[in-house]
């Protein structure tokens, strides 16, 4: 049967590997992450979870050997956030060019300088161009089955790419949470054994990790994008037998709330959504046309759904926690995909950026008024701007 | 335990067409550790020399299954791989039970940015037999000084210059005693010029459980500016001049394997190669001097380091 | 074997090489410009040019040892190394040295 428990979003992140039957986690302490290992670590240690746990002596070598033990066929699991997930750059994009699926949880944080524990979406974002699918979860439940969805996505025979499920430090990896933890022979029937066609194996000699000239690169980078744009499919999939099996239903890419006849739309993703869903709601009762689009999915970005869902607005609001220095008017990288998302519509929405909870400053009911005054009073006429909430002058 | 000439098998899992310049003393030295570890192995290598010739798409010089990540972190990669034999054995989910894990790296993928992912798999005490072939600079990216480089040798980021006449100042960083204070249950410094010593070592290794480290001495033409015909002559003179010294600590006991009554002098070995064309009489004198201080302490300086030494 | 020209479609993933020395279709033999040459009354079949020839293409015939010229780079290891001086460098035809 299925049991009811509370627990953190680390707890949940952990617990999900767990269920996975993962086989070997490879991590690094930062916090806001920490606690999902220890708990992984304290797992292993009473043999409740049987898997190698690998106390990489950097993140660097985290990455590493979760890819290196993934071409050898095993499962595996890491976590991490900021300043360890700049530091396994270089090995993101070999863990998605080798075709390891790793799966990886992050507990979104600030990047340095100046040093910063608190949450915002700098360090994932700077990575979406990595290869990696990406995910970002809304609460402690969301972790949980999200991080199932990773595996089962990323190791599909179609795909074959690392994933990683995002959740805000601290308001969701500290954040406890009713959940419904599944039967494990659920999560079995969900994701089936690991089992890559080509792996480290004696019997059956292969080079993995070889040099790619200028003859060879280009179609390397090419099925890299093929998985991804087939991951659209499978993410699909996924969240049907999702369904199915667990009783649970989520939009797989984008999920709307209000949305149909919305002249006013914001587009969040992670945490914040619960602030602005419940502003939306107070609003809606009196009398404002307004709606929200949470996006769960954003590697690979859901252009077609989200078109779909804001081209009858009269302004949309995207909201960034992370910044793009340099971009049109330093606007933040959702602002920027969604902006090009629009760009083929006949009739298209004005846009505004709203740039707030940077560095973990706090997102109040009230900002997000005043985030809907700053779309109510768009001029027609005028270029975009890009808003920073909560900023003293 | 000894390795027999003669009794060695035809078999080679580091085969031809790789890209290796003639001579190289890395590619002998590869050829040779993978002959005696046997096809039951699994080599992660780090980027560099040994990892380019052997692996431009689509050939593959390996006869055993070869995985390279990146530079740093030829450790953490075989480390990974280890992790995952272990857990997917205790699973029956493979069935290969004697499986040999080896990490390859050069000199800069050791010494320098990979010293890092090399203390933490030694630390944590995986299975994985881990080369250093150390060829002394950053021979793939062309010939820079590495923290493994000689005191006074010539690269193109220590040339000898007005200023700076000697070319690269500082000595030779010695990651096999950095290896040896791991505690580690096996170390051992090697050379191309004593084959069959290196191949005894590495058969060693493999026999005993846990991490072990192998640094091998290996002479490159290209950088080194000598003679392709040269290179097992410069190997050997380098240890019978006391510049490289073959022992090995084998669970904590120290025995130099290859001994001399007399060091043969400095300069015989450093004139064999242009890195070291420009050293005066005096800076040679300068460098005789270290090594005879150095081969003199050698094994004070082990028994300081808790390790027992073998008549 | 992957196919020279192949597209993405039809490659493995991930520049992997599915199966093992593959290398042996790059005829290094065309690097040299010094070929070794056997005296097969000297040799004495001591294994030494075999152990240390960097290339592996030192082949072992009934009564010596011969040299594999598809990979052989003519780099004078043996020559230098053959405890009986039963190897001689001589220059390859059309090759000189300046
Ligand atoms: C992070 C990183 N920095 C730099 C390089 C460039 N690089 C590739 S190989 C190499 C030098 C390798 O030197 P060494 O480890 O001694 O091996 P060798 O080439 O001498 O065999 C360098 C600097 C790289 N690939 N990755
Ligand atoms: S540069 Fe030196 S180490 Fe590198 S392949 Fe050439 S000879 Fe070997
Ligand atoms: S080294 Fe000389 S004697 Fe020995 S096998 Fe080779 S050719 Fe014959
Ligand atoms: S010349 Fe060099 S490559 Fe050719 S057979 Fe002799 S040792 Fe091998
Ligand atoms: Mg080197």
């Amino acid at each position: 049967m299925p049991k009811q428990a509370v627990i953190s979003g680390n707890m949940a992140a952990a617990y999900a590997a767990k269920y996975a039957r993962v086989d070997v986690i490879a991590a690094y302490p930062i916090t806001p992450q920490t606690t999902a290992i220890e708990y992984l670590s304290q797992w292993v240690a009473s043999g409740e979870l049987d898997a190698e746990f690998v106390p990489a002596e950097s993140e660097h070598s985290a990455m590493t050997i979760c890819i290196a033990a993934s071409a050898s066929g095993a499962r595996t699991f890491t976590a991490t956030a900021s300043q360890g997930l700049a530091l396994m750059h270089e090995m993101l994009y070999i863990a998605s060019g080798l075709r390891t699926p790793v799966v990886m949880m992050i507990g979104n944080r600030s990047l340095s300088s100046p040093l910063s524990i608190w949450n915002d979406h700098q360090d994932s974002m700077a990575e979406r161009d990595a290869g990696w699918i990406q995910m970002y979860a809304e609460n402690v439940q969301e972790t949980f089955d999200m991080g199932l969805m990773c595996y089962r996505v990323g190791e599909d025979s179609r795909v074959m790419l690392p994933a990683m499920f995002c959740i805000d430090g601290f308001f969701l990896t500290h954040t406890y949470q009713n959940v419904v933890l599944p039967d494990q022979e659920q999560v079995d029937e969900f994701l089936p054994p690991y089992s890559p066609k080509y792996r480290l194996d004696p019997s059956n000699p292969i080079a993995m990790g070889t040099v790619g000239d200028p003859r060879w690169y280009m179609e390397f980078a090419k099925q890299k994008v093929e998985a991804m744009e087939a991951a659209r499919g499978v993410v699909e999939e996924a969240h049907r037998d999702f369904e199915k099996i667990f009783g649970r239903r989520y939009d797989p890419f984008i999920e709307r709330f209000h949305c149909n006849d919305a002249d006013y739309i914001f587009i969040t993703m992670g945490s914040v959504s619960g602030t602005f869903r419940h502003v939306v709601r107070e609003l809606r009762k009196e009398g404002a046309s307004v709606g929200l689009v949470r996006i769960r999915t954003f590697r690979p970005f859901p252009y077609e759904e989200l078109r779909e869902a804001i081209s009858g607005a009269k302004v949309v609001g995207i909201v960034d926690r992370s910044i793009s220095f340099g971009a049109m008017k330093s606007c933040g990288p959702l602002f920027l995909e969604v902006r090009a998302a629009l760009y083929e519509q006949e009739k298209k929405p004005k846009t505004v950026n709203l740039i707030l909870g940077i560095g973990g400053r706090d997102t109040t009911p009230s900002m997000v008024r005043e985030c809907f005054k700053k779309l109510e009073s768009v001029d027609e006429r005028r270029e975009f701007d890009v808003f920073w909430i909560g900023l003293r002058e | 335990m000894s390795i027999k000439l003669s009794e060695l098998p035809a078999e080679d899992y580091f085969l031809p067409g790789h890209r290796a310049c003639a001579g190289c003393g890395a590619a002998i030295a590869i050829r040779l550790i993978l002959k005696v570890a046997g096809p039951n192995t699994i080599v992660a290598s780090a980027t560099g020399c040994i990892e380019v010739i052997s692996s431009l798409y689509p050939e593959n010089a390996w006869g055993v299954p070869w995985i390279h990540t990146a530079f740093e972190n030829a450790a953490a990669t075989a480390s990974g791989v280890e992790a995952a034999y272990k857990v997917l054995r205790r699973k029956g989910k493979i069935s290969h039970d004697k499986v040999n894990f080896l990490a390859i790296a050069g000199d800069g993928g050791t010494a320098d940015i990979g010293i890092q992912a090399l203390s933490g798999m030694a630390e944590r005490g995986h299975n994985v037999k881990y080369i250093c072939y150390d060829n002394e600079a950053y021979m793939n990216t062309g010939i820079q000084r590495s923290s493994s480089t000689p005191y006074g040798a010539w690269t193109t980021t220590s040339p000898p210059g007005k200023a700076i006449p000697i070319g690269k100042r500082e000595v030779k960083k010695d990651v096999a005693r950095i290896m040896v204070a791991h505690g580690i249950p096996y170390v051992a410094t090697a050379s191309i010029g004593y084959p069959l010593d290196l191949m005894r070592k590495v058969k060693t290794a493999l026999e005993i459980e846990g991490p072990a480290y192998i640094h091998v001495h290996t002479p490159c033409p290209t950088g080194w500016r000598f003679e392709s015909n040269k290179t097992i002559e410069v190997a050997r003179l380098a240890v019978q001049t006391g510049m490289w010294v073959l022992y090995e600590v084998k669970q904590g006991r120290l025995r130099i394997t290859y001994k001399l009554s007399k060091l043969k002098p400095v300069e015989e070995y450093l004139r064999t190669q242009g890195r070291f064309s420009h050293l005066t009489d005096d800076d040679i004198a300068k460098i005789q001097e270290d090594v005879r201080k150095r081969f003199e302490e050698f094994v004070e300086g082990y028994r300081q380091l808790g390790v027992s030494v073998e008549a | 074997m992957i196919r020279e020209g192949a597209g993405f479609r039809e490659l493995p993933p991930a520049a992997i090489v599915p199966e093992p020395g593959t290398s042996l279709k790059n005829k290094t033999g065309s690097w040299r410009i010094f070929r070794p040459v056997v005296d097969r009354e000297k040799c004495s079949k001591c294994r030494i040019c075999w152990l240390l020839c960097p290339e592996g293409c030192k082949i072992e015939l009934e009564d010596c040892f011969e040299t594999d010229l598809d990979y052989c780079k003519g780099c004078g290891i043996c020559a230098q190394e053959c405890p009986y001086k039963a190897i001689e460098m001589v220059l390859e035809e059309g090759s000189s040295i300046a």
